[in-house]
């Protein structure tokens, strides 16, 4: 591995970290707002990975002056564009299932909401450890 | 090592370090101000990877909206994570392997910058020579977005329509206006009172040069819907959601909500009775590139109506549940 394949491939790598942050937090945090927050930098981190696809070295923002220039693949930039957007309003949608949940069983941390439900499906104190 | 590089490199290694610090912290008021920390330096690494359009819309959204909604949402839930008491291995186990599958993925791509890399080289150069010609727009994003692939667009405004509705769904629409539910407003600070009052109308009238001008710069509906609701949003904040339903009730955010949709659709819609393909705006105009700047205005204006209704009836319908956020709990 040389110095140009290092330099050529950093952002993937880069992205690569930050979503396996991201899928980190929603996988092992038990709190419901904390999991809908690593999502989002699971989301930010493909929406990186797209854009550094689209970039052409020594290219411009895709907008025409009237002069040649060489521009950077607007195509991803449209995609991403939408998803932001798209992204909040399912963001939105998350946070109100949570609201929801928190009306319900009063805690928004999974571990709690497990217990609760198993009481309630097996009675209260048995057979909590070992599930259905 | 270029300067370009350089500061590439040093935006990731900020939004890495962001990142762990949301993973370790447990105040949860702190996860969500990094979080919009988080989405603002990447917007700074948009601008620097040429996505401009894309950078502010993250700013707009990220820094933003959500912003607003996370902190809402824990004035309604709790404040603080519980601390973790499961086993970290299987999950550090799975995410590690993840990661690796992941990069060994990448060794096959190609270069970073590459202008042969395939993806460079199939439908993006027609678009980048194409777009004067046939739509005659200087923003080729906003040509791809709203014109060449306008079905995927109406497919997304249809998205978050959907999503719109499933949150009013959820949390009801506030039909029912509140009655005797204090809701506490923070126009006792002098302060955010004025400065609130000073911005309200510059942030309106970008959120109008941004809708109207993403044919010739960055910006366009999403964008311009976005910052548009964020004017009500810091209105409803400083000066109580009463206040602000009175100014904008409810039940015409929510009209408004179906009407930009709606908009698009028939914009669609005519161009069919013209005899052309749906979304074809060529013929809504004297000439081809006419007809295509009144259609991409006219879908970008349905965007942003949509767009603006969903972000607010949305804060709406979250800062209508109780409990309020009181001021001294902050």
């Amino acid at each position: 591995m040389d110095g140009a394949e290092i330099h050529g491939l950093f952002n993937y790598w880069m992205v690569i970290i930050l979503m396996m942050i991201g899928f980190y937090t929603v996988v092992s945090r038990g709190n419901l707002v904390k999991k809908i927050v690593g999502l989002n930098i699971f989301q930010v981190s493909v929406f990186l990975l797209y854009i550094s696809i689209g970039k052409v070295s020594g290219g411009t923002a895709p907008i025409l002056t009237g002069e040649p220039e060489v521009f950077s693949n607007p195509l991803p930039h449209v995609l991403i564009l939408t998803a932001i957007v798209v992204g909040v309003a399912t963001t939105a949608l998350g946070l109100a299932l949570v609201v929801r949940i928190q009306n319900a069983y009063g805690t928004v941390e999974e571990d709690e909401i497990q217990e609760l439900d198993d009481e309630m499906e097996f009675g209260t104190g048995e057979s909590k450890e070992d599930g259905p | 090592m270029t300067m370009e590089f350089v500061i590439n490199m040093s935006l990731f290694v900020f939004l890495g370090l962001t990142a762990f610090a949301i993973l370790k912290l447990r105040a949860l008021f702190a996860v969500v101000m990094l979080s919009s920390v988080f989405s603002l330096v990447s917007a700074g690494l948009f601008v620097l990877l040429d996505a401009v359009d894309v950078a502010f819309t993250e700013a707009a959204v990220g820094a933003g909206i959500s912003t607003v909604l996370l902190l809402v949402t824990l004035s309604l839930t709790a404040r603080r994570e519980k601390a973790p008491h499961r086993a970290h291995a299987i999950p550090l186990a799975v995410v590690f392997l993840t990661g690796l599958a992941l990069v060994y993925g990448t060794l096959d791509m190609p270069h970073f910058g590459d202008p042969n890399a395939p993806a460079q080289t199939h439908v993006a150069p027609k678009y980048i020579n194409d777009t004067e010609r046939e739509v005659g727009m200087p923003n080729i994003v906003t040509a791809v977005l709203a014109s060449y692939r306008g079905f995927d667009t109406l497919g997304e405004v249809t998205v978050i329509f959907t999503a719109g509705i499933a949150v009013l769904l959820l949390l009801g629409a506030s039909i029912r206006e509140p009655d005797g539910v204090r809701i506490q407003t923070m126009d006792h600070h002098l302060v955010l009172r004025v400065v609130t009052k000073v911005l309200i109308g510059p942030i309106l009238l970008f959120a109008l040069y941004v809708q109207f001008h993403g044919d010739y710069g960055p910006g366009g509906g999403f964008q311009a819907g976005v910052i548009f609701a964020a004017a009500f949003i810091i209105y409803a904040l400083v000066f109580g959601l009463e206040n602000a339903r009175r100014a904008v009730p409810g039940q015409a955010v929510r009209i408004l909500l179906a009407c930009g949709v709606l908009l698009y659709g028939g914009v669609g819609l005519i161009s069919f009775l013209f005899g052309e393909n749906y979304l074809n705006y060529s013929v809504l105009g004297a000439t081809q590139v006419a007809g295509q700047h009144l259609g991409v205005l006219l879908v970008e204006f349905g965007v942003g109506l949509t767009v603006s209704a969903v972000m607010v009836s949305t804060f709406y319908a979250f800062a209508g549940q109780n409990p309020p956020i009181s001021d001294e709990d902050w």
